[in-house]
C-alpha cells in the first residue's frame, strides 16, 4: 500500500482529496445531466435528475436498492437510453447510436460489479483490445501501456492468464486497467466491490483511491463509507429515482438532512 | 457386392465428388449467410431485425423441395442463367442458413450480457462487439447444433439429384437400372455419405474443443 505520508506533517498521514477540499478539482463541468428522466415501462427510475460532475471531482452515489443508482451510472455512457432531458460530456451532447456514440463512450471508462472481463481473452488482451480496435493505436505502444497499467494495479505478473484464473479482486483491478487503457476523461464505477470477498475489497478500493488522488474524475456507486469519507468530494444520496440529498461526505454521514438518508444510514451503519 | 464399385467406380466417384462439392460450398455459404442473418436478428436496427425474423420464418417453414422448385423454375424466368449446380447451392444454402442463424442466435444468448456491455462501454461498434467478443464465445455453444444442421444438409443435398445435379444419391438409379442389386448399391452410397459426415463431425469436434473457454 502506498501512502503520501510526509515527514513533517503530524496529523493526516494520507493526503486525500477530502483534505484538499473542493479545490482539488478545477471546477469546470465535465459531465452534466439536465432534467434527465427514464422509465422502465411504468417504473419511473430516474426522475428529473440534475447533476454536474466537475473535472477531477469524485462523486459517490449511495442509496437503497432499486433507487436507480446503476441506471444513473449507465445513462452517462448511454448503456441505457434516456426518455427526456440531456446529458453532455465535456460539452458534447451524448449522441444516438452509431459511430459518434462509440467515440464518446470510449472517453467514459466503466467498471462493473461483475467485472465483465472478456472471458476468451487473456488479461493483457483485455487491456489492449480497446486501444487497438477502437482507437487503432500501434500494437507496441498499446502493449507497453497495458503492461504499465497492469503493474500499476498490481497484476503485472498475471498478464498471460485468462480472467477465470484470477481472483475476484484481481479481475476487478484488471477491469480498472482495461478502462484506463482508453485514457478516459471520467470513470464510472457501479458497485465495484459488491461482488468481492471481504478480504479483496481493500485492494480494489486502494487502486481507486490512488486514481482519485491522481485527479481522475470519478462517479462511484458504492456503500463503502470508508472510501466515501476518504476519497469523495461529494456524496449523492438517491431514493426512488431522485437525488434526495447532496453534501460533502463529512456533512452527509454525520449530519444527514433528510429522513430517507437518516433512515438509510442507520440501517447500513448499525446492521 | 464388390463388383458394384468395381464396375461403377467412375460413376460413384463423380457422385461422391458432386456431393462433396455441394457440402463444402453450401456449408461455407450457409454458415456465412446464417451468421449474417443472426447479426441482423440481434442488431439494434429494427428493420434489420424484422428482415432477419422474416427470413428465418420463411425459409424454416418451407419444404426444401419447394425452394428447389422456386429457384430452378423462378430464376431462369428472371433471366438468371445459372448452372444446375449453382441452383442447388442457392436453394440448399438459403434453406440451411435459416436454421444455422437460429443455432448461432441461441449460442449468442448463452454469452452473458455483461460481455457485450463491457465491449460497448469501451467504444466498440456493434460489428466489433459481435465479431470480437460475442460470436467467439457463442461459437462453443453453437457448434454442436450447427454440426447436426450441416449433417442434415448433406442428407438434404440428395434432393439436388432430382434437379439434374450430379451427386451421390443420383448415381443409384443409373446403377439399379443397369441391373445391380439395389441393396448393395445403396450400401455403397450410404458409405459414401458416412465418409463425408463423419469427417465433418470430427472437424467440428476439434473446432468445439478449440473454442472452449474457461469460466
Ligand atoms: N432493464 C430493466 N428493465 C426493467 N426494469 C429495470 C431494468 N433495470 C433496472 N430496472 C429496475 O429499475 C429500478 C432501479 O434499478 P437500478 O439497478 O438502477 O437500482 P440500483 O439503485 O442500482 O439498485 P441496487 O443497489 O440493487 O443495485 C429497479 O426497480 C429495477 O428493478
Ligand atoms: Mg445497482
Amino acid at each position: 500500500m502506498t501512502t503520501d505520508a510526509s515527514d513533517t506533517a503530524p496529523k493526516p498521514p494520507v493526503l486525500t482529496k477530502r483534505d484538499i477540499g473542493k479545490d482539488a478539482h478545477s471546477g469546470e463541468p465535465l459531465v452534466v445531466l439536465e432534467n434527465v428522466n427514464k422509465h422502465f415501462g411504468a417504473l419511473h427510475v430516474l426522475q428529473d435528475i440534475d447533476l454536474t460532475i466537475h473535472r477531477g471531482e469524485v462523486v459517490v452515489v449511495i442509496g437503497p436498492s432499486g433507487s436507480g443508482k446503476s441506471t444513473l451510472c449507465r445513462t452517462i455512457n448511454r448503456l441505457e437510453a434516456i426518455d427526456g432531458g440531456r446529458i453532455t460530456i465535456d460539452g458534447n451532447l451524448l449522441p444516438q447510436e452509431g459511430r459518434e456514440l462509440a467515440r464518446l463512450r470510449s472517453d467514459v471508462g466503466m467498471v462493473f460489479q461483475s467485472f465483465n472481463l472478456f472471458a476468451h481473452k487473456t488479461v493483457l488482451q483485455n487491456v489492449t483490445l480497446g486501444p487497438l480496435k477502437v482507437r487503432r493505436e500501434k500494437a507496441d505502444v498499446v502493449t507497453r501501456r497495458a503492461h504499465e497499467l497492469l503493474d500499476r494495479v498490481g497484476v503485472g505478473s498475471q498478464a498471460d492468464k485468462y480472467p477465470a484464473q484470477l481472483s475476484g479482486g484481481q479481475q476487478q483491478r484488471v477491469a480498472i486497467a482495461r478502462a484506463l487503457a482508453m485514457e478516459p476523461k471520467v470513470m464510472l464505477f457501479d458497485e465495484p466491490t459488491s461482488a468481492l470477498d471481504p478480504e479483496m475489497i481493500n485492494e480494489v478500493l486502494e487502486v481507486m483511491r490512488d486514481l482519485a488522488r491522481e485527479g481522475m474524475t470519478m462517479v462511484v456507486v458504492t456503500h463503502e463509507m470508508g472510501f466515501a469519507r476518504s476519497a469523495a468530494n461529494r456524496v449523492i444520496f438517491m431514493a426512488d429515482g431522485r437525488i434526495v440529498e447532496e453534501n460533502t461526505p463529512d456533512e452527509f454521514f454525520s449530519n444527514p438532512r433528510s429522513d430517507r438518508a437518516r433512515d438509510f444510514l442507520s440501517k447500513i451503519l448499525h446492521h | 457386392m464388390l463388383e458394384v464399385i468395381q464396375d461403377n467406380w467412375d460413376l460413384l466417384q463423380d457422385g461422391f465428388v458432386g456431393t462433396l462439392k455441394l457440402t463444402v460450398v453450401c456449408g461455407i455459404a450457409s454458415l456465412l449467410l446464417g451468421t449474417l442473418i443472426a447479426a441482423c436478428r440481434v442488431s439494434p436496427v429494427p428493420p434489420l431485425r424484422w428482415f432477419g425474423a422474416a427470413y428465418v420464418n420463411l425459409f424454416r417453414n418451407t419444404p426444401l423441395t419447394l425452394i428447389f422448385f422456386a429457384v430452378a423454375l423462378g430464376f431462369p424466368k428472371l433471366r438468371f442463367n445459372f448452372s444446375f449446380f449453382q441452383f442447388a447451392v442457392i436453394a440448399l444454402s438459403t434453406y440451411t442458413a435459416a436454421f444455422i442463424c437460429e443455432a448461432i442466435r441461441s449460442g449468442i444468448n448463452t454469452v452473458p450480457i455483461g460481455q457485450a456491455e463491457a465491449a460497448r462501454s469501451l467504444g466498440m461498434s456493434f460489428t466489433q462487439t459481435l465479431s470480437q467478443i460475442v460470436l467467439p464465445q457463442a461459437g462453443r455453444a453453437a457448434v454442436p447444433p450447427i454440426g447436426s444442421l450441416l449433417i442434415a444438409m448433406v442428407r438434404n443435398s440428395a434432393i439436388a439429384s432430382a434437379f439434374n445435379t450430379t451427386e451421390l444419391m443420383g448415381t443409384s438409379s443409373t446403377m439399379i437400372e443397369n441391373g445391380y442389386k439395389s441393396l448393395w448399391v445403396l450400401v455403397w452410397i450410404a458409405i459414401g455419405y458416412l465418409i463425408i459426415t463423419l469427417t465433418m463431425s470430427a472437424l467440428l469436434a476439434a473446432l468445439e474443443k478449440k473454442l472452449a473457454v474457461v469460466r
